[in-house]
C-alpha cells in the first residue's frame, strides 16, 4: 500500500531529506555509470589493462 | 493557562480525569480494556516486564510504617501527548515508519500494527511505559476466539501496542451520529475503562469541550498531570487532594513543592 | 593444498593449515550466532532477555559501538581523497575493509533485533523523516553502498582477479572517481553518525538522555560524531598492529601508524573539551529543569557515578593526553594503550547512552529493572565480531591491502 494513503502529512522536511538522500543516491549511481562506461570504452579500444600504472 | 489553549488546533483533544482518591485499585479498567482492545493472555502472566497491559494500574504508597501507611493506585492508560514548544509527541516522532501518529482532529495517538517493524525505539521515548512489544505470539486456545472484539484486530509477534482510547468506539460512534443526522454526544464515546470503573474514578470527554464533565474537572487546581515538566503535555489529568500523592506525580528538587514548577 | 597463487605478488602468508584451524574456530562463533539468529526469528525477541523496560540491549551497543569504531573508513577516506593526505593511502583500503566489516554487521544485526524483519523496508517505504532513526537507516543503507564501491576495486586487485582485463579497467576507473564515492561517503557518515547522537539526545522525556541543542539537532548530535571520528582511526590502526603481531610482518611504516594516532589525539581533545562542558551544562541545567539532580541518576541499581570518571577519565582524558604526545606515539606499545583506552572511551559512550538511559526509571514510582543479555544475545554478538575476522582474514591474505607490505619485508 502506498504510504501517503493514510497517516501521512507533506511537509517541507520531506523535500530536503529526501531530495539530499537520493542525490545522494545519484552520485553514487551516476560515479558508477561512468566507470562502467570508461571500462567499455577502455575494452572496446583493445587498451592494455596493466599500463595505467595503478597499485 | 486555559486548558483549550494548552493544545493545538483541532475540532477535539479527548482526555481523561482520573481520580486517585475515589480509585479503588481493583483493576476492573484493565480487566475491561485487555477484553475490549483483544489483548491476549500469555503463558507466563507473572513476567509483567514483558506482559501487556494497556491499562496498567500502579500501586503506591506513602513510605510510612503502620500505622500511618496510606496506599494509592495511579491507574495509567497512554496519556496521548502532544508534546509542548517545538517537542512532538515522544513517541510519534521517534517512529522511523510511521507506525504511530498524532491525529490533528482529535489528539490521538494511534498504533498501527501492520505498519510497526518493531524496533521498540518509541517503547524508549515514552518515559510512561505505556507502550508495549509483543515478546511472544499470543496463545488462543480454542475457545478463546469467541470473545474476540470484531471491531478491534489483535496483534502479531513482534510489534508495538498501546492504548489507543477506544478508538474503534469513536469510530462507531461517529457513524451512529452520521446516520441519525446529528453529533457524537459526550455519552455515545466513552472508553472501556471509563464505563468499567465501578467508582466512578474515571472521566472520559473532550477537554475541548467546555460541556464536558472531563473539560469541568481538568480545570481543578487538584488536578495535575503525570511527569508535567517533561513538557509532554499529555492529556490523562489526575485528581487528589493528598500531597504525598501528588508529589510522586512529578520529579521534584528538594526545595520545589508541587504546583509551583513550570514545565519545562 | 597450495593457495600461494592467490597471495598479493610478493608477500607470503601462513601455510593453508593453519589458516583452515583459524577459519574454523571463527566459523564455529559463526554458528553460535546462526543458531541465535534462528530462534530469535523462528521463536521470536523473546530468546533475548531485553523487555518492556530494556527495549534495547546489548546488540544496539555492539550495532553502535562498531559504527562508531567503523568511522575510521569514512574519515581516513575523506583525509586521504579529499584533503590529500597521500601518506594515508598506506591505511586507507584498511580502513575501508573495517568499515565495510562494521556497517553490514551493524546491519545484519538490526535485522535480527527488530521485530518485524520483513518489514525492515518500511523505513524506507514509510518513512517518517521526523526521526531521527529514519535518518540513521538511510544513511547507514546508502554508505554501505559507498563502502562496497570503495572495496570492490581493492578485491579486482587479488592478483588472478586482476588479469581478467574487463575488471581490472573497472577496478582503475572506480579508483580515478573514488574522490566522488569519499566526499559522498563523509557527507553521508557525517549525519548518520550524528543521528545515532541524536536519536537519544531527542527523547526530551528521558532525562538522562536529553540534551539541549541547536534548531534540530540536540548536542549529542555533535558528540556523536566527535567521537565516532576521534576513536575511528585508533581503531583502524589497532587492528593494523594487531594484524602486524598475528602475521610477524610489518604492514605499514610507523610514520603512518603514528600520524593517524595524531589525527585521533587533537579530535579526542576537542571532543571531550565539549564534552565536558555539554555534561556540565546537561548536569547544571538541563536537569534541575525537570526536577533531577545529577546524583539522582547515578543512584539506582549498578550504574554509578564511577562510570563518568571511566568515560570520561580513563578512557577519555588519559589516552588523550597520552596520544598528543610525540614521545607516546613514537613507542609502539604505549601508542597501542593509548589507543585502547580510546576505543574503549567510544564503546562506553555508546553503551552509557543506551542502556542507562532506559535503566533509570523517569516516573518517581517506577522501579529499577535489571537485565543481563541471554546467551541468544551474546552468541549474535559475537557472530558479528566472528563475521569480522574472517572477512578481514580473508582480504589480509587475498588482497593487496597494504602498499608498503613487500618494501618493509625485504630481506
Amino acid at each position: 500500500m502506498l504510504p501517503i494513503v493514510f497517516e501521512w502529512h507533506w511537509d517541507v522536511g520531506h523535500f530536503v531529506f529526501m531530495g539530499l538522500f537520493y542525490l545522494a543516491l545519484g552520485i553514487i549511481g551516476g560515479g558508477l555509470a561512468l566507470a562502467f562506461k570508461a571500462t567499455m570504452q577502455d575494452l572496446c579500444s583493445g587498451k592494455d589493462p596493466h599500463e595505467h600504472g595503478h597499485h | 493557562m486555559s486548558l483549550a489553549n494548552r493544545y493545538s488546533a483541532g475540532e477535539h483533544r479527548f482526555g481523561m480525569v482520573i481520580d486517585i482518591d475515589k480509585c479503588t485499585g481493583c483493576g476492573g479498567c484493565t480487566v475491561a480494556c485487555m477484553s475490549e482492545n483483544n489483548v491476549g493472555v500469555l503463558y507466563d502472566e507473572t513476567d509483567k516486564i514483558r506482559s501487556i497491559t494497556w491499562m496498567r494500574v500502579y500501586q503506591v504508597d506513602n513510605g510510612k510504617p503502620f500505622p500511618e501507611t496510606q496506599v494509592a493506585f495511579f491507574p495509567r492508560p497512554c496519556l496521548h501527548c502532544e508534546g509542548s514548544h517545538g517537542h512532538h509527541t515522544p513517541c510519534v516522532s521517534v517512529c522511523p515508519a510511521t507506525a504511530t501518529d498524532y491525529d490533528p482532529q482529535t489528539g490521538i495517538v494511534s498504533q498501527i500494527p501492520t505498519r510497526c517493524i518493531g524496533c521498540r525505539y518509541c517503547v524508549g521515548a515514552c518515559p510512561y511505559h505505556a507502550r508495549y512489544f509483543n515478546w511472544f505470539d499470543t496463545p488462543w486456545p480454542a475457545g478463546l476466539e469467541r470473545p474476540l472484539n470484531p471491531a478491534v484486530a489483535p496483534r502479531m509477534r513482534g510489534v508495538v501496542e498501546k492504548c489507543t482510547f477506544c478508538y474503534h468506539r469513536y469510530q462507531r460512534a461517529k457513524n451512529k451520529a452520521f446516520l441519525g443526522g446529528g453529533k457524537v454526544e459526550e455519552m455515545d464515546y466513552q472508553t472501556a475503562c471509563t464505563e468499567a470503573c465501578p467508582s466512578g474514578a474515571i472521566t472520559f470527554g473532550d477537554l475541548k469541550n467546555p460541556n464536558h464533565k472531563v473539560a469541568q474537572l481538568a480545570q481543578s487546581p487538584e488536578c495535575f498531570r503525570l511527569l508535567e515538566r517533561l513538557g509532554t503535555n499529555n492529556k490523562v489529568y489526575y485528581r487528589t487532594t493528598r500531597e504525598w500523592v501528588r508529589r510522586l506525580a512529578d520529579n521534584y528538587l528538594k526545595d520545589e513543592k508541587p504546583g509551583q514548577v513550570a514545565a519545562s | 593444498m597450495d593457495d600461494s597463487k592467490f597471495w598479493p605478488q610478493g608477500v607470503t602468508r601462513c601455510k593453508p593449515g593453519a589458516f583452515i584451524a583459524w577459519m574454523v574456530v571463527c566459523l564455529g562463533l559463526l554458528g553460535w550466532a546462526g543458531l541465535s539468529a534462528f530462534l530469535c526469528i523462528f521463536k521470536g525477541l523473546n530468546q533475548t532477555n531485553m523487555n518492556d523496560y530494556f527495549a534495547f540491549g546489548v546488540w544496539i551497543v555492539v550495532d553502535l559501538a562498531i559504527i562508531a569504531l567503523g568511522a575510521g573508513a569514512f574519515f581516513t577516506g575523506f583525509m586521504t581523497y579529499v584533503l590529500r593526505r597521500d601518506e594515508l593511502k598506506n591505511i586507507i583500503n584498511a580502513a575501508v575493509i573495517i568499515g565495510f566489516i562494521c556497517y553490514s554487521g551493524a546491519i545484519l544485526m538490526l535485522g535480527i533485533d527488530i521485530g518485524q524483519p520483513a518489514r525492515g523496508w518500511f523505513g524506507f517505504w514509510h518513512a517518517n523523516v521526523h526521526s531521527m532513526l529514519t535518518e540513521v537507516m538511510f544513511c547507514i543503507t546508502t554508505y554501505l553502498i559507498v563502502l562496497i564501491v570503495e572495496f570492490i576495486p581493492l578485491i579486482l586487485e587479488n592478483r588472478q582477479i586482476n588479469k581478467v582485463p574487463d575488471l581490472a579497467f573497472f577496478a582503475h576507473h572506480l579508483h580515478r572517481i573514488m574522490i566522488v564515492f569519499a566526499a559522498t561517503g563523509t557527507f553521508l557518515s557525517f549525519f548518520h553518525q550524528g543521528s545515532l547522537g541524536g536519536m537519544f539526545g531527542v527523547l526530551y522525556a528521558r532525562p538522562f538522555a536529553y540534551r539541549a541543542g541547536i534548531v534540530i539537532w540536540p548536542w549529542t548530535f555533535f558528540l556523536f560524531i566527535l567521537s565516532a571520528i576521534a576513536s575511528g582511526p585508533s581503531f583502524t590502526t589497532l587492528i593494523v598492529m594487531l594484524t602486524e603481531k598475528v602475521s610477524g610482518r610489518k604492514l605499514t611504516t610507523h610514520k603512518v601508524k603514528m600520524l593517524m594516532g595524531k589525527i585521533s589525539a587533537y579530535l579526542l581533545s576537542f571532543y571531550l573539551v565539549l564534552k565536558i562542558a555539554d555534561t556540565l551544562y546537561w548536569a547544571n541545567v538541563t536537569l534541575p529543569k525537570m526536577g533531577v539532580t545529577f546524583g539522582d541518576l547515578y543512584a539506582g541499581g549498578p550504574y554509578g557515578t564511577y562510570l563518568v570518571w571511566l568515560e570520561l577519565g580513563l578512557f577519555g582524558v588519559v589516552p588523550a593526553l597520552l596520544l598528543l604526545q610525540r614521545r607516546v606515539r613514537e613507542s609502539y606499545g604505549l601508542m597501542a594503550l593509548a589507543m585502547v583506552l580510546n576505543c574503549c572511551g567510544a564503546v562506553m559512550n555508546r553503551f552509557v547512552f543506551t542502556i542507562q538511559p532506559l535503566a533509570i526509571p523517569v516516573l518517581p514510582f517506577e522501579k529499577f529493572v535489571g537485565y543481563l543479555p541471554s546467551w541468544q544475545e551474546w552468541g549474535i554478538s559475537a557472530g558479528v565480531i566472528a563475521y569480522g575476522l574472517i572477512v578481514f582474514s580473508l582480504a589480509y591474505r587475498y588482497l593487496p591491502v597494504f602498499p608498503q607490505e613487500v618494501e618493509l619485508n625485504k630481506g
